[in-house]
């Protein structure tokens, strides 16, 4: 697993580093799935059965809830703020007419 | 009452759901977020005095035993920034009645600086590390709005910027939380500092100590991640900026603070000396700034750099004294930073720019403006009766103590660039040949106006009447020195 997440981080800055917003943003997203399976991973892969109280499964096989908690939480934030920045990216297309980062340097009213 | 502490979130929370149902009506939108906010102010006054008289508060939310519910804890330190906040966000909606356009005002505006106010004074008070990133989100949701609302091209362009950096910082925050779960087993940040000092991996502790460092860094604007700030910061109007110029970088530095007194201290020579270093190297990168700018929005910023690095290096000593210090500073640098950027927007409305070199004169105009910028001025850089001097007094002593005597001097000689680069604004915008300004009508002036000079009379109150806050920096300041008044409130050993 931890192979994996360091292989979604590592696309995710190469994604980030590019020029086209798009891009960024698929990166940011890819971020955030690496960072979602860390917690998943930090908190331990033991555990057979969901964490759901049942007749026959004892406390040693659930899998550790608290993670499970947390993504849920992260997952539900990134979302929103992947979608606020899809609709910001949308609107800075419409207003400067470009999605080339390169090119939304701030000159006009700097010193 | 025990759920007091919970009263500063919610009522501009309350409000805020209230707001969103009547966004046109824009009187009844600034009468009611004016209300709000002073029963928020109201409620942080009440709960300093409850601190102050019963020790620290802790509630636990559903009344779930502490380490396994998710505790709310106010001491005096973030009794006092709840405070401060509240009072200046107050000061900030009195502020944008006038200087705010109407259209922003029906788009969700006052609801936006409610949810805001509700990230920081839930951030300053949470007891639980993941928590604390749930209401950093939420302070930083409200801010992308804030930044963007408008939708000017350069709110625009800098806001693509300053979300990418907080998604970026956020996934960080995460990923380190994930990682000090794994090596801790528990959240709550009283029982962390139970569980750290048992801990014999001091290797991997410091590595995640330094990853919080970068995450709470990139909200805080320390020496290598302050590059989004100034150009974030330049884009939106004057009272959001205000706003986000006195809270959202105190958030960081704040986070900076309880953290590294709270539980990573299993290797201080390490961690400790680092982040006094990064210190000097935020001031001088600030000090740098502040003085190469013509726009005065730019110098303040920069400021607000310098100032960060100020209270880190107090931080950064572990002695009564630099802690004192930097809680002090960070009181005074919330409200001066206020007083700053509601004088500065003035004075830029005034001229139609933010040019320095297009103003002059404004002295014969307006000359009370003039006046309190000058307090103001003298405020930020630490004139003895005014409020920038006790704190940077007790960081320089703490400094000394400390054996940090190179820190101390630059901290000292930090401070006479600080006044050359807002003295500049004085004389280029001040003095000189009158220059033509703006018309703007007189009670549109003075409804500025007054929000702005009444800032700069509670930085002069907090500076002249530094005796009567002192016990409550002091006691701010014994908490955090000593982790066991904390673990104890909230464990209830």
């Amino acid at each position: 697993m931890s192979v994996l997440i360091g292989f979604l981080f590592m696309a995710a800055v190469y994604l980030m580093l590019s020029k086209s917003l798009l891009r960024i943003i698929i990166g940011t997203a890819v971020l955030s799935h690496g960072a979602h399976l860390l917690i998943l991973t930090m908190g331990g892969l033991g555990g057979r059965k969901p964490p759901v109280v049942a007749e026959g499964v004892t406390v040693a096989d659930y899998a550790d809830p608290l993670p499970q908690a947390l993504i849920l939480t992260a997952i539900v934030i990134s979302f929103a703020v992947t979608s606020f920045f899809l609709v910001l990216a949308y609107r800075a297309y419409q207003e400067l007419g470009t999605d080339n980062v390169n090119l939304m340097r701030g000159t006009e009213d700097y010193d | 009452m025990i759920n007091l502490p919970l009263i500063p979130l919610l009522i501009p929370m309350l409000f805020a759901v209230i707001l969103l149902f009547f966004p046109k009506r824009i009187i009844l939108q600034r009468a009611v977020a004016t209300g709000a906010l002073a029963l928020t102010v109201l409620a942080s006054f009440w709960l300093i005095y409850e601190v102050y008289t019963g020790g620290i508060l802790a509630v636990t939310l559903g009344s779930w035993p502490a380490p396994f519910g998710i505790t709310l804890v106010s001491d005096l330190f973030s009794a006092l920034l709840v405070s401060t906040s509240s009072i200046i966000t107050l000061f900030v909606v009195l502020y944008s009645f006038e200087s705010i356009r109407k259209e922003r005002e029906k788009f969700y505006y006052y609801p936006g600086v409610l949810f805001l106010l509700t990230g920081v004074n839930g951030a300053f008070t949470t007891g639980d590390i993941f928590n604390l990133f749930v209401f950093v989100e939420v302070l930083l949701m409200a801010s992308y709005l804030l930044i963007v609302l408008g939708g000017e091209k350069a709110q625009l362009r800098e806001s693509i910027k300053y979300i990418l950096v907080n998604v970026i910082s956020s996934a960080l925050f995460v990923s380190a939380v994930a990682y000090l779960y794994s090596v801790t087993g528990t959240l709550s940040m009283a029982d962390l500092a139970v569980k750290i000092p048992q801990i014999e991996a001091v290797g991997i502790l410091t590595v995640i100590a330094v990853l919080f460092l970068v995450v709470f860094g990139f909200k805080g604007a320390i020496f290598p991640l302050y590059f989004w700030l100034p150009g974030s910061y330049h884009a939106p109007p004057m009272p959001v900026l205000a706003l986000f110029g006195a809270l959202l970088t105190k958030v960081g530095v704040y986070a900076i603070i309880r953290t590294y007194t709270l539980f990573f201290t299993m290797n201080t020579g390490y961690t400790h000396e680092l982040l006094s270093i990064v210190a000097l190297l935020t001031i001088a990168a600030g000090c740098i700034g502040a003085l190469a700018y013509f726009d005065v929005k730019k110098i303040i910023v920069y400021n607000i750099i310098i100032a960060v690095g100020v209270i880190l290096f107090g931080a950064a000593q572990l002695t009564e004294a630099g802690i004192d210090g930097a809680i002090f500073y960070l009181i005074h640098d919330m409200m001066i930073k206020a007083a700053l950027f509601f004088l500065v927007g003035i004075v830029a409305i005034l001229f139609g720019t933010s040019d320095l070199r297009k103003m002059g004169g404004l002295m014969k105009t307006r000359p009370a403006l003039g006046w309190f910028y000058l307090i103001a001025a003298f405020g930020l850089a630490g004139i003895p009766p005014l409020s920038g001097f006790p704190g940077k007094l007790l960081i320089v002593q703490g400094g000394f103590e400390d054996l940090k005597l190179w820190g101390s001097l630059f901290v000292l000689a930090s401070s006479l660039l600080v006044l050359m680069s807002v003295i500049r604004i004085f004389l280029y915008a001040f003095w000189g040949d009158p220059v033509e300004t703006v018309k703007i009508k007189e009670p549109v002036f003075r409804r500025m106006f007054y929000p702005a000079a009444g800032m700069v009379i509670l930085t002069i109150v907090l500076g002249a009447g530094a005796e009567w806050f002192m016990p409550l920096i002091s006691g701010a300041g014994e908490v955090l020195l000593n982790p066991s008044f904390y673990i104890d409130a909230v464990l209830k050993e």
